[in-house]
């Protein structure tokens, strides 16, 4: 086995590297898919039946069918391949970012025009929360 | 010869784009980051560069995980505006200069540089948004852009150093090209931001703000900086500044700071923005 890389202890990321681009291979293929207008169609016609045309996991496609970002992450999702499906959806980056952070629009809104998330507790795994 | 006068380094947010192209520039929120920008549109009129080489990341709009170049450079003669999902952005198309483009690519191939040449390439808001920002909304960009995509989407990235370097052997390049053009360098992405995950929302004001003074006065040292100081302190996506330091490296050792800005937020993300001009030139 490897030695875990060295941002395992950053805490709520995950790097898009190569044993996770192998894992998510076909999602992010199947996002990539969504540039085209004629498949944006298609999968909101039955969004079942188009990722079944793709050779991903299930547990990858229940991800997708609930929009769970952060799922798909885990199983090998990259933001950017992932973009596509909420821009299908209408929805922007913003967007997605709050809903991964488990905040409302609002407050994540808020906390953006504050300043944003602070380093402070957010750097090491286990580190106390700063204020 | 051609003449390398200046760089330029900006952030390229999506969603500048989006606010400039939909009429909403001057709403309160996004007001403050154009403000930013106004010095920057007159300097640039003054300035009047024949060639931009345009440093920039595809984020998964031409290349998938089909293929995924570490530096790949435009050769082309035009490049079109993608559709990233939602329709191309109504901005010019992209007028490369492939003669330049060509010689650049020789040079730094040979001075060890392994670069991917591309010629079919879809630019999207990594290239067009820092157009939009420093041209504002012209119904021709004003001068010649050679796209140059850096991986920044799989990890790892180039290193700091990697890119320093290859600056420098594009600065040789630029030098040693026979015609009058005045040539500028932009590095573009950054600045501190997480797209992704529960610490998404991630700013590091410190970290932007040492990072665009060191940039300036000691970026040797700057390029040494380790990715895992990048993507734990300025966030997984913070790591784009790396393509910062290609522009860096093509400049002069000693440059003058025309013009600073920084603000948070634009969407999820500190805008941050540099001028700098070579001595030399």
């Amino acid at each position: 086995m490897k030695a875990p890389p060295a941002y395992a202890d950053i805490p709520g990321t995950t790097i898009f590297d190569a044993e996770m681009a192998r894992k998510g291979y076909h999602l992010n293929q199947f996002c990539m898919s969504l540039m085209k207008a004629e498949n944006r169609q298609a999968f909101l016609a039955d969004q079942r039946a188009y990722l079944d045309a793709w050779p991903m996991t299930e547990a990858q496609k229940q991800a997708v069918l609930a929009r769970d970002y952060n799922g798909m992450i885990a199983l090998g999702g990259n933001i950017y391949f992932l973009a596509k499906i909420f821009a299908t959806d209408g929805k922007s980056f913003q967007y997605a970012a709050a809903l991964m952070t488990g905040m409302s629009q609002e407050d994540y809104l808020r906390m953006m025009i504050g300043g944003g998330r602070s380093p402070e507790g957010n750097l090491y795994k286990g580190e106390a929360k700063g204020g | 010869m051609a003449r390398l006068s200046a760089g330029i380094a900006t952030s390229h947010i999506p969603a500048i784009g989006a606010a400039l192209d939909n009429g909403r520039s001057q709403e309160p929120y996004w007001q403050p980051v154009f403000a930013g920008y106004e010095f920057s549109k007159r300097w640039m009129q003054q300035e009047k560069p024949d060639v931009i080489f345009l440093v920039y990341n595809d984020h998964a709009t031409t290349f998938s995980l089909d293929c995924i170049p570490t530096f790949a450079i435009g050769c082309a003669d035009r490049f079109q505006p993608a559709d990233e999902g939602w329709g191309a952005r109504p901005v010019p198309v992209v007028e490369g200069h492939a003669e330049l483009a060509g010689h650049i690519t020789q040079s730094v191939i040979m001075d060890d540089f392994d670069l991917t040449i591309v010629n079919k390439l879809d630019v999207d808001h990594g290239l067009t948004v820092p157009l939009s920002l420093m041209f504002g909304q012209p119904s021709a960009w004003p001068c010649r852009v050679i796209p140059f995509a850096v991986n920044v989407v799989q990890y790892p990235p180039p290193s700091g150093a990697r890119c320093f370097a290859l600056g420098r052997a594009i600065r040789k390049a630029i030098d040693s090209f026979d015609a009058d053009l005045n040539v500028q360098i932009w590095g573009t992405g950054g600045m501190s931001h997480q797209l992704q995950g529960p610490r998404a929302g991630l700013i590091n004001k410190q970290f932007d703000h040492a990072f665009m003074e060191q940039l300036i006065h000691d970026p040797v040292t700057l390029s040494r900086k380790p990715h895992i100081d990048y993507i734990r302190n300025a966030g997984s996506e913070g790591i784009e500044l790396v393509m910062w330091l290609i522009m860096r490296g093509a400049l002069d050792p000693e440059v003058e700071d025309v013009h600073r800005f920084y603000h948070v937020p634009a969407s999820n993300t500190a805008v941050g923005h540099l001028i700098l001009k070579n001595r030399s030139s």
